[in-house]
């Protein structure tokens, strides 16, 4: 077969990103297969690690808190030195980008919802808003457009009991676009200063600063120069400015997208993006390789050690119909309950059982099946795909895609290399 | 015509229970309640979309063009919205391009180019002028084989008509097509007469043979692929289509060179599908049964292989579409799947060179947007640089229209940008349209990397 390495990672989300850098690091020659493009894109680029548990929150201390997390979890499998670990190849990769190394304690982030979310690692530009900061504040919004209301976000705010004055204010952005124009649009205008929108931005929001300290825009402050942006908005209004996180599209998101990809180059490995893995070929229980659908055709893609990094339900790495759950590729095994009622709770965001389906690791992140034993011997899981954790409202999906990523690309890297 | 043109059933159409029977005793099954295999349904390309925009964040024109509504306007919005009985497409579907890349984009699987293409079409059928300047303009440009085929019979004098000043400013003024840019040079000699000079497919078999005696492989090893050069290596650039045959030689690939027409990319792009259907047919009926006898199809150019591999079995139900859609690539995509490639080019080197490298948005669509700096990373001599991913702009015919060609140039700004800045000032890139935007807008020459392929490895 004649594409091959040592170590094939599927998956190109946070999970498989860091698999990948971490077999990278043991010398393996690491080839990153991804469906389509990350969807890192549709996250908020904050690095939660973990931000409650059973439904209480916010955890002060995500490491000090993973013993109280149930059996079965990825953490309590790959423990905190993984998490740290983790984080340790996510700060080399994004350098001075992210804030949030410093301390292993969790950051509360505004949200553009008007909540506050506790976070392990944020953007630098993210970092003058935290909520533990007492500046009196001003969230800024833009006339039309409708996923960000800075006045109810800042209500909002206000009535979860901030430590500090906090108001909203809507202006018109400097540069005119249609009803519903993209984030990107706003951002590119003020990467490229088009029609002095930088000075009418200041203008606009001067008038309605009123002495606040620190003024939050949703993030899109600029592309390529958001630091730029930044830093002329801070000097001219004479006050802090930082960003929101927003939902998709996520200029953070796009922006730690660039970001890792970028380390993937630097540490040389392989990316191949744009078809689907579907299926492998195997033998004594031993991986050969994995099939890519090339639009019709099955190419195989030959590896001495995998990763699978697939994602969970909204990822497609896990599949679901009306009888049963599984894995799509690997046909790993995926405990459920027969009876499909018994996947969720009557309440939308209650304890769902479908929220915590994903492949069983042993001790060395391999899937196990029914009995037991490992499915194969050189395919380990990482990120959403594992089961045993509810990420959504643990807020912990980065933190188990960089922990457990971080542990199976090393393992995979070590035993490939050997 | 295709199937788009049957309208996709928007009601429940069968198994719906009965009054006072229970769904669930019944095999009511309240999943798959629209539509039946035979027809094109795209409502589930329209219900799957859940809004996230990221497809508007990759789409170039939307980038540069504020009043472009985007591929999730054009796709699964418009298609809800053209429910409503007396509904037109929106006249923005021919601002789109047709670069493909919202595809790739969108975590949803919602099949955006298939529905912009089927949208494009109806548009063309049943709201265009045909009479208008701008149809027979699109008709002309998309069906640029013919006017390539005439030119081929006289190509010096073409080469001066087609870049003849006043000629040219006639053509933007009563054609709409752009007086800013050049018209690629007609090669003196076709792709297609070198080949039959040759000794066609005789003669490859005969080199194949030698190579794969040369390389200690089995003489009778069953190594034969048929070559989709398309028009633009046929009658333009026949060095690339030159470059494939040698390069596949050397590794022992009998060659043969069917009958074919255009690939149907310009068609599609210009919403021309009944034009795109005749040259699929012929293109299907002829590979089809190279791919019985077990050859596989191979292209050079990026948006030819894109258009059989999915645009094909998208669009058209044609006999052996299928077959011939899974057994067709790319040409380096081919040799790195069935050789070792990168053995190859450890052990050779060339003389010292350094080019700006463009993935073309067909390319990076198929998975392919890396494989030529992946590669080239092991050759002897080469530096080869990423110009990032931004689309280069032209997208086929598309920046040769007058309207069209400011959006065109914006789009491409960032390419040139990243070119001027690479070490190399000679481009490379797969596609040849592409390849003209990257020398308007640099005045670089560029390269396919099957010629660099060439020179490592013949």
């Amino acid at each position: 077969m004649a594409i091959r390495e040592d170590v094939l990672v599927v998956g190109g989300g946070i999970a498989g990103v860091t698999a990948a850098l971490a077999a990278a690091e043991s010398g393996a020659q690491v080839r990153l297969l991804s469906h389509k493009k990350s969807t890192l894109r549709q996250a908020s680029g904050l690095i939660d690690v973990l931000g409650a548990i059973g439904g209480v929150a916010p955890i002060a201390d995500p490491f000090a808190a993973v013993d109280d997390l149930p059996d079965g979890h990825p953490y309590r499998v790959v423990g905190a030195d993984a998490i740290r670990d983790g984080l340790d190849l996510f700060d080399g990769a994004v350098g001075d980008a992210y804030a949030g190394a410093h301390t292993d304690r969790n950051a509360l982030v505004l949200t553009h919802g008007g909540t506050i979310k506790p976070t392990a690692r944020y953007p630098k530009s993210v970092a003058p808003g935290l909520a533990s900061v007492e500046k009196r504040t001003l969230l800024v919004g833009f006339a039309g457009l409708t996923d960000f209301d800075a006045p109810t976000a800042a209500a909002h705010l206000g009535a979860a009991g901030v430590p500090f004055d906090i108001d909203g204010a809507t202006v018109p952005f400097p540069v005119e676009f249609r009803d519903d124009a993209l984030t990107t649009r706003f951002a590119k205008a003020l990467d490229g200063d088009e029609s002095n929108a930088r000075t009418r931005l200041v203008e606009a929001v001067a008038e309605e600063l009123d002495g606040h300290e620190r003024v939050g825009f949703p993030a899109m402050l600029g592309d390529q120069n958001e630091s730029t942006v930044r830093a002329e908005l801070e000097d001219r209004l004479g006050a802090a400015v930082f960003e929101i996180p927003t939902g998709p599209p996520s200029l953070l998101g796009l922006r730690l997208e660039d970001l890792l990809y970028d380390a993937l180059d630097e540490a040389g490995v392989r990316i191949s993006s744009g078809n689907p893995a579907v299926s492998y070929e195997a033998s004594d229980r031993r991986i050969d390789a994995v099939l890519v659908d090339q639009r019709g055709r099955e190419v195989p893609y030959g590896a001495e050690e995998f990763v699978l990094a697939t994602g969970g339900l909204v990822g497609k790495g896990i599949d679901s119909d009306r009888e049963s759950v599984t894995e799509p590729i690997f046909g790993c095994h995926i405990p459920h309950p027969a009876d499909r009622y018994e996947w969720s709770e009557r309440e939308a965001f209650g304890a769902h059982a479908f929220a915590r389906f994903g492949v069983v690791p042993d001790g060395d992140l391999r899937p196990v099946d029914e009995s037991g034993g490992n499915e194969f011997e050189n395919l380990r899981a990482a990120g959403g795909v594992l089961g045993g954790a509810d990420t959504a409202r643990e807020k912990s999906a980065a933190g188990v895609s960089l922990a457990t990523g971080a542990y199976a690309g090393r393992r995979a890297g070590e035993e490939a290399t050997q | 015509m295709s199937d788009a043109e049957n309208s996709p059933p928007t009601e429940p159409t069968e198994r719906r229970a009965q009054p006072g029977e229970s769904s669930f005793d019944s095999a009511f099954e309240p999943v798959s309640v629209f539509g039946d295999e035979s027809t094109m349904d795209l409502r589930p390309g329209a219900d799957n979309c859940y809004k996230c925009s990221v497809c508007d964040t990759t789409c170039p024109v939307a980038a540069v063009d504020d009043d472009f509504p985007g591929p999730k306007f054009q796709g699964p919005e418009q298609w809800r919205l053209k429910r409503k009985e007396g509904s037109e497409i929106d006249d923005s579907i021919m601002s789109c391009s047709n670069c493909m890349r919202c595809d790739d984009a969108c975590p949803s699987s919602v099949p955006l180019s298939q529905m912009h293409n089927t949208a494009r079409g109806e548009y063309v059928d049943e709201q265009m002028d045909t009479l208008s300047i701008e149809y027979l303009r699109n008709r002309i440009l998309a069906n640029y084989r013919t006017s390539a085929w005439i030119a081929s019979k006289v190509p010096r004098i073409a080469n001066f008509a087609m870049n003849f000043g006043p000629g040219r400013w006639l053509m933007e003024k009563a054609m709409g097509v752009t007086n800013e840019r050049e018209f690629p040079a007609f090669a003196t000699q076709t792709f297609r007469a070198w080949w039959g000079e040759r000794g066609g497919a005789d003669a490859s078999r005969q080199n194949a043979r030698e190579a794969r005696e040369r390389r200690g492989d089995p003489v009778d090893a069953e190594k034969k692929v048929a070559y989709f050069h398309g028009c633009y290596s046929n009658y333009n650039t026949p060095e690339v289509a030159k470059a494939l045959v040698r390069v596949f030689e050397s590794f022992g690939y009998e060659i043969v060179a069917p009958e074919q027409r255009c690939s149907g990319t310009p068609m599609f792009a210009n919403g021309m599908l009944a034009d795109a259907e005749r040259a699929a047919e012929v293109n299907v009926s002829s590979f089809s049964d190279l791919v019985e006898q077990g050859y596989d199809a191979v292209a050079s150019c990026t948006s030819c292989s894109m258009a059989i591999k999915q645009e094909y079995p998208e669009l058209f139900d044609i006999d052996g579409i299928d077959d011939v859609a899974a057994n067709t690539f790319e040409a380096l995509e081919y040799l790195r799947i069935q050789e070792d490639l990168e053995a190859e080019i450890a052990e050779a080197s060339v003389d010292e060179q350094s080019f700006a490298y463009h993935a073309p948005c067909h390319a990076r669509n198929q998975g392919l947007d890396r494989q030529a700096l992946e590669l080239f990373r092991g050759l002897d001599g080469v530096a080869v640089e990423d110009v990032g991913d931004s689309c280069s702009g032209i997208s086929g015919t598309y920046g040769w229209k007058a309207e069209k060609y400011e959006t065109s140039m914006k789009i491409g700004e960032d390419m040139f940008e990243h070119m001027h800045d690479a070490a190399g000032d000679v481009g490379m890139t797969e596609c040849p349209t592409c390849a003209m935007q990257m020398e308007h807008g640099t005045g670089y020459e560029i390269k396919h990397p099957l010629q660099l392929l060439e020179e490592a490895l013949c």
